[in-house]
């Protein structure tokens, strides 16, 4: 269908019921659903989304877990420890209880047949109760107490991403990430939504000189290197949460206002408001019902493109170590520990740089996606 | 011309004036101070150490005295850098990161425009696909991804390239960073120029230029693409201010020495000259260039006049 159908009050048509007008929203989804780059950067954010929900929730790790004997282990899907660890470890404690066998590894339990001249003592499990990396040994002897089998179990651990350089598991810390990133995010763009659609539409409403006044503002604090202001605020007020997304809000809402202002501009002469206004509406009135819910196709492009802004500024924040502080982790945060570590530890950086890459190209396509759908002239 | 050069240059006085009084009064209002350690200094050596920094007298004394040196061209010296002025780590750092910056603004242009006009002259063949994906890929991708991948392969990994650290004789030293800082930028520009490309090339006057039966080339590169620079040139502006005056993140990666890293750095010692110093000069280029841009506008576009 290239013509949208607009029924005409008043022209009697001949079939009422085959005229189904859509509405720019219908239209819209319409089309966003045929731009499979959309859907597609749709369902992987719908995806991380759900990651960074319920994600540090399902990891079997908790993200401040510290594995000390597994520092900088790497990605994989074996789990840890490995045979050739566990082996030579577990001999070295026989040499140390002074017994002699070949252990073998069997899911996830160490087991040696074990013989001897005299009756075996069961007080040798205490060298096998103070290794940190067997668990639970025990000794079923023979009737006769000279042999029998010595075995214990060993913890097995999955770190699927690797672990970090402290040894905390890798994949926990991406999932607690990626909800810090997302939340601040979303957060740090509706505070700017806020700020400039209310500083916009009233701009925009009122006209004349207030409109002349505020949009001066806007333009000298449009020349200021605000990068800095960030940077300042969040080293001189505290580095939490709070105080990041604020300051990324505060400084991101410019364009919103200007956004926001133009569409009121042209907004304000239709006739709609005219009758709202004929009918005794009050401004504010006007400004809630009708002016502020016909900008939001412009402004909801602009949010889409605005969220990976903000994660962006927090990560680098968080790369420069003013952003989240540890144990609490952000993208930024563990890609500025990766590139430290990348020599001996290249997984440290790989994983989280692909995520948050991840994260900016599907927002920025699901943007691009909403733009030309929302785009009437453009079909 | 000139006149109109003159008149932004003394409307440029305002606004640096009201940055750098902006950032003198935030940056003083914060909590802690350049001397403060972990264990207390004695009351007496802090006041000496306030005397001789010339922080003793009430803050608005401290404004005028601050603002009557940096009208001679003195910013004063650094709290946490002894024994340097804010001058001398400018005179050190400054050419380092203009050098860095002006390669890659320079091979960004190079690059971007003419991925671009290829990217405009095939629209929707596969090579306009692939370089439109590319940019995009290039502009969600942050740089303090691009510095650390670049530095693990091609340091690190492959040993062509130094992976980090600076040397102003052995361009080696040069390629890593600027490439870093370009790649962005590459990316931004392209798609300005796509865009503003396939516009031009339905223009009126690049119609006319094709009825007079001018050669295609002529057309193109003379025309279309003369036109198509504006977006471009708009953008550059900022972007070569930024670049001209380093960033944090290439320097803290690769190790070097420019001044991109004083303001992070100054900021967290409170080291108040340093941080001043950096916004000063960081507003002189932003406003330099923005002037630039102006400029050029009326080079590349007959209908934009000043006078």
């Amino acid at each position: 269908m290239t013509e949208m159908p607009i029924p005409t009050p008043g022209t009697p048509s001949p079939q009422p019921e085959a005229i189904v007008g859509r509405s720019l929203w219908q239209d819209a989804w319409i089309r966003l659903r045929r731009n499979r780059a959309a859907v597609a950067s749709a369902l992987v954010l719908a995806f991380l989304g759900l990651v960074g929900i319920f994600g540090p929730m399902l990891s079997p790790h908790d993200y401040t877990r510290v594995y000390p004997q597994f520092v900088r282990a790497p990605a994989s899907l074996e789990p840890y420890p490995r045979a050739d660890v566990v082996i030579p470890n577990f001999e070295r404690t026989m040499a140390r209880a002074r017994i002699e066998g070949t252990p073998v590894l069997e899911n996830g339990t160490v087991s040696v047949q074990i013989r001897d001249e005299e009756p075996i003592d069961d007080r040798i499990l205490r060298y096998f109760q103070r290794s940190d990396l067997f668990i639970n040994p025990r000794l079923d002897l023979a009737p006769d107490g000279l042999s029998g089998t010595l075995s214990a179990d060993v913890e097995q651990l999955y770190f699927l991403f690797g672990t970090d350089a402290v040894g905390r598991d890798l994949m926990s810390r991406i999932f607690i990430g990626v909800r810090i990133s997302l939340a601040i995010g979303l957060l740090a763009s509706a505070m700017a939504l806020l700020l400039g659609v209310t500083y916009g539409a009233i701009s925009g409403y009122l006209g004349g000189r207030g409109d002349n006044v505020m949009m001066r503002i806007v333009d000298v604090l449009y020349s200021l290197p605000f990068i800095f202001f960030v940077i300042l605020l969040v080293v001189f007020f505290g580095r939490n949460l709070v105080i990041i997304f604020i300051a990324i809000g505060a400084t991101e809402w410019l364009d919103m206002a200007r956004i926001v202002r133009g569409q009121t501009l042209s907004l304000k002469r239709q006739e709609f408001v005219q009758a709202a206004e004929a009918l005794g509406a009050t401004r504010a009135g006007i400004l809630m019902r009708h002016v502020v819910p016909n900008t939001l196709g412009p402004v909801i492009v602009f949010v889409t493109l605005l969220v990976p802004k903000a994660i962006l500024l927090e990560s680098l924040l968080s790369f420069l170590g003013l952003g989240v502080q540890e144990p609490l982790t952000s993208l930024g945060l563990l890609i500025s520990e990766g590139a430290a570590n990348m020599r001996g530890a290249p997984w440290l950086l790989i994983w989280p740089a692909l995520t948050l890459t991840a994260i900016l190209f599907a927002l920025n396509f699901l943007g691009d996606g909403l733009r030309d759908s929302l785009d009437p002239k453009d079909r | 011309m000139l006149r109109y050069t003159l008149r932004r240059l003394a409307s440029a006085v305002p606004t640096v004036f009201i940055i750098v009084t902006l950032t003198f009064f935030m940056i003083r209002l914060a909590p802690g101070g350049p001397f403060d350690l972990e264990r207390p200094l004695d009351p007496l050596i802090m006041e000496n150490l306030k005397r001789a920094y010339n922080l003793d007298g009430s803050l608005w004394s401290q404004y005028l005295t601050y603002m009557g040196n940096l009208m001679q061209g003195d910013l004063g010296p650094s709290f946490t850098k002894r024994d340097f002025t804010v001058n001398d780590l400018f005179a050190s750092g400054l050419p380092i990161s203009m050098l860095l910056g002006g390669l890659a603004i320079s091979l960004a242009v190079l690059i971007g425009t003419i991925l671009g006009a290829i990217a405009a002259l095939r629209q929707n063949s596969w090579l306009d696909y692939t370089i439109v994906g590319l940019a995009t890929f290039g502009i969600t991708t942050p740089n303090f991804v691009v510095a650390p991948l670049l530095s693990l392969f091609f340091g690190v990994i492959l040993r062509w390239l130094p992976a980090g650290g600076w040397s102003s004789s052995d361009p080696a030293y040069w390629v890593l960073p600027v490439v870093t800082l370009a790649l962005p930028q590459v990316a931004v520009i392209a798609r300005l120029v796509r865009g503003a490309t396939i516009e031009a090339l339905r223009s009126n006057h690049v119609r006319t230029a094709r009825a007079y039966g001018l050669p295609a080339r002529t057309v193109v590169v003379k025309h279309a693409l003369r036109a198509a620079m504006l977006p471009a040139v708009s953008y550059l502006g900022p972007t070569a201010a930024g670049l001209l005056t380093g960033s944090v993140v290439v320097e803290t990666i690769f190790g070097l020495p420019g001044i991109g890293r004083y303001f992070v750095q100054g900021a967290l010692g409170r080291d108040y000259t340093l941080v001043m110093g950096t916004v000063v000069v960081i507003a002189l280029f932003i406003l330099l260039f923005n002037l630039i841009v102006d400029l050029l506008y009326t080079l590349l576009d007959p209908r934009v006049r000043y006078d």
